[in-house]
């Protein structure tokens, strides 16, 4: 008689290899909220500034950029304002830096979480990549806020239709940093060593995008290298959506990046939902 | 007849013993190399039955074996079984927490555990918002919590608090509120782990009582416990699990009846001359524990309420610095919780050392119920242990007539009995 039953949930070692269980993470949907509200909630607690502080860390980051980059090792941005230069391109970065960064330790850091009770994990990740959303918003918002200063006190910047791709930059950038994040953190559960690579790799990272140096200035190999770099014609879409800079690489790579961004997210799921089964017995 | 709400099939568990690190990545590309060949893993082979205590030659054991079982609605299932026998294991797999190696099962309804207690909480957060956390990381949707959140402050009584951060929070509290949010689930299914229910005695009641709770309204729960009389009381179905494997499946009693079963052949008489195990500094060796009954006979088997004398003969084996030593014997029940202790200092007997010494403890109502005891022995002089040797000597007690009247009391459920004294006006 049991054959007629139904089941609400049979469990079995293996699983297929493609699964996306997306009608469980909508029924946990409000554990998504309650993660997103904590992470920004408890980040600048017992703070004096507190939210300012998602202001006060571009700005001070830009500054420092123009400082020594701009003036003292005299950079080129091909004509443009400094500060608004570097300031579009550590929003973006740090934006990006931030997804792959979380994300990458899902399965460490929750480790207690995870060895006591179910929930879809992939919950935890998202969660992450959507309180980085929410903090690029405030940034992007201050960002917009300099610039319209900025371009109302006849600077060099020639904004154009290029805006129209910003949501879809957003979405490539989020979904880039939570699919390398979870293929990163999911190796790390069993093997430490990507731990340490992971900081100063996301380091490296930067300086073969154009977040520091437009990518005119950058030649021979070096520019074959960072014209690979997926996130290069995000940063260049970008800047030239704001600042008007030579556009003509910026959008054919973004066919490029969207590739990119597909496979890898596909490859990251692919990889989680092996991993998620087991790692309590790894981690 | 009632429906069955978990569906275990040949469910077994796997794991690598010792360190992950140099290795694992060819004993990962193995296994990948079979799977490509389409051969089973050759890893899956090894592995033998979780014994603890001996050395095994695989990396490999299995910490579950073969389980399957159902359980139905409103059942109160029991998992009994020694430390390592893959208790935690299989709650581990049945809470998700982690997946078989082999098997499956299936379930009706939402699964809720009391050893998540406390899961997720957020130190930063007040005590409000970690209740909708803690809540939602339990599986409750945001309006059921809005719904329970009186009830929840009110049983947590930390309501003067709630908006402070719970790092400020003295333990007891935090455990409290902790709990409330769990005791509120409402799950179909609930599990206990009692090895993790660490509060206090207050704390320990709370979560049993919301166990009878939950299965008084025909909810089913699942209980881990090494306290038999817990399981006695608490649960209708048994599991007894043996290494990994399952030894014995059915009503809590006959289940609870294999498992001492067991116990007593653990505490089979051996010859304590021969006996490795034994600690302090030989100067006496205890050659032999006896006990006496009533009636002058050597026996093991007791009656609660018998008379009975406990006899330790000792053989001197070389001189120490002393002319007296002291004797004491420890009782345990057969789970190896301490019971009571007699000694030959509480009673200020002074034992003169001789070659052969024989020391008599007399007790007179046998105050133990049904069950195995264990009794480990120890001499000691003022300056150092002489001999210690745990588990020396076992012994049953069979029928539960305390009282002499020809009546067993206490249905098995209770561990002692006392005299008293009874008036009515």
């Amino acid at each position: 008689m049991s054959n007629s039953e139904e089941w609400d949930l049979i469990v079995k070692p293996k699983s297929s290899w493609f699964e996306f269980n997306f009608k469980e993470i909508w029924r946990y949907r409000d554990l998504l909220f309650m993660f997103v509200k904590r992470d920004i909630v408890s980040t600048y607690k017992q703070t004096i500034l507190g939210p300012l502080w998602f202001f006060i860390q571009p700005i001070l980051t830009a500054l420092t950029f123009t400082i020594i980059f701009g003036n003292i090792a005299n950079l080129s941005t091909d004509d443009k304002p400094k500060f608004l230069f570097y300031l579009a391109g550590t929003t973006c970065w740090n934006y990006f830096a931030d997804c792959l960064n979380s994300t990458s330790g899902t399965f460490i850091n929750n480790a207690g979480i995870f060895g006591k009770v179910y929930f879809p994990r992939l919950i935890s990740p998202l969660s992450v990549v959507i309180s980085s959303v929410l903090k690029f918003l405030i940034q992007f918002m201050l960002f917009i806020a300099v610039f319209v200063l900025m371009y109302f006190n006849d600077a060099n910047l020639q904004p154009n239709k290029l805006m129209l791709f910003i949501p879809f930059l957003v979405l490539l950038m989020g979904i880039m940093g939570l699919g390398l994040g979870i293929i990163v953190s999911s190796f790390t559960t069993k093997y430490r060593d990507l731990r340490f690579l992971i900081s100063f790799g996301i380091q490296l990272f930067m300086y073969i995008t154009p977040v520091i140096l437009p990518l005119s200035q950058f030649k021979g190999l070096m520019k074959k290298v960072v014209m690979a770099n997926p996130m290069t014609p995000i940063i260049e879409t970008f800047k030239a959506a704001f600042l008007g800079v030579p556009k003509d690489y910026a959008i054919n790579g973004l066919f490029y990046t969207t590739a990119f961004t597909i496979v890898v997210f596909c490859l990251a799921i692919l990889i989680f939902n092996k991993v998620e089964k087991s790692f309590m017995d790894t981690v | 007849m009632r429906n069955t709400v978990i569906k275990v099939e040949n469910l077994g568990k796997q794991y690598r013993l010792g360190d992950i690190g140099t290795g694992t990545i060819s004993h990962d590309l193995n296994r990948w190399w079979a799977r490509v060949r389409g051969k089973e893993d050759p890893f899956l082979k090894l592995g033998e039955v979780n014994d603890r205590t001996q050395k095994g030659i695989s990396d490999f054991v299995w910490a579950l074996k073969d389980v399957s079982f159902d359980v139905n609605q409103g059942d109160v299932l029991g998992i009994i079984g020694k430390n390592g026998a893959g208790k935690s294991t299989l709650l581990k797999i049945l809470s998700r927490t982690t997946s078989p190696t082999t098997g499956s099962y299936k379930v009706k309804g939402r699964i809720a555990s009391l050893l998540e207690v406390g899961t997720g909480f957020h130190p930063e957060l007040s005590g409000r918002e970690n209740i909708f956390l803690n809540g939602a990381i339990l599986g409750m949707t945001k309006s059921e919590i809005k719904s329970k959140f009186d009830e929840i402050v009110d049983f947590s009584g930390v309501e003067r608090y709630i908006d402070t951060p719970v790092k400020r929070y003295s333990s007891g509290m935090y455990v409290r509120l902790a709990f409330a949010v769990a005791a509120h689930l409402e799950p179909e299914i609930l599990i206990v782990d009692e090895v993790l229910a660490v509060g206090d005695q207050e704390f320990q009641d709370k979560c049993l009582g919301k166990m009878k709770d939950v299965s008084q309204q025909g909810r089913t729960v699942l209980f881990v416990s090494h306290n038999i009389g817990a399981v006695k009381n608490l649960c209708n179905k048994g599991l007894y699990l043996r290494n990994g494997t399952m030894a014995d499946i059915g009503s809590v009693e006959t289940v609870l009846q294999s498992y001492s079963m067991d116990m007593e052949k653990k505490f089979l008489s051996k010859d304590l001359t021969t006996r490795e195990d034994r600690k302090g500094d030989g100067s006496i060796l205890v050659k032999n524990i006896e006990i006496v009954n009533g009636f002058g006979q050597q026996t093991d088997t007791l009656n609660a309420g018998d008379k009975f004398s406990l006899k330790i003969n000792t053989a001197k084996i070389k001189n120490f610095n002393n002319d007296h030593f002291y004797a004491a014997l420890i009782i345990r029940d057969g789970f190896g919780d301490r019971l009571t202790t007699i000694s030959s200092d509480f009673s200020k007997t002074k034992i003169s050392l001789k070659d052969e010494n024989e020391i008599t403890f007399d007790i007179e109502k046998c105050p133990f119920s049904t069950g195995v005891y264990s009794v480990s022995v120890l001499l000691w002089s003022e300056a150092n242990i002489i001999d210690d040797l745990e588990n020396a000597f076992s012994f049953k007690v069979i029928e539960n007539d305390y009282y002499g009247n020809g009546v067993s009391q206490g249905a098995n459920i209770d561990r002692f009995f006392m005299d008293y004294k009874c008036y009515a006006k």
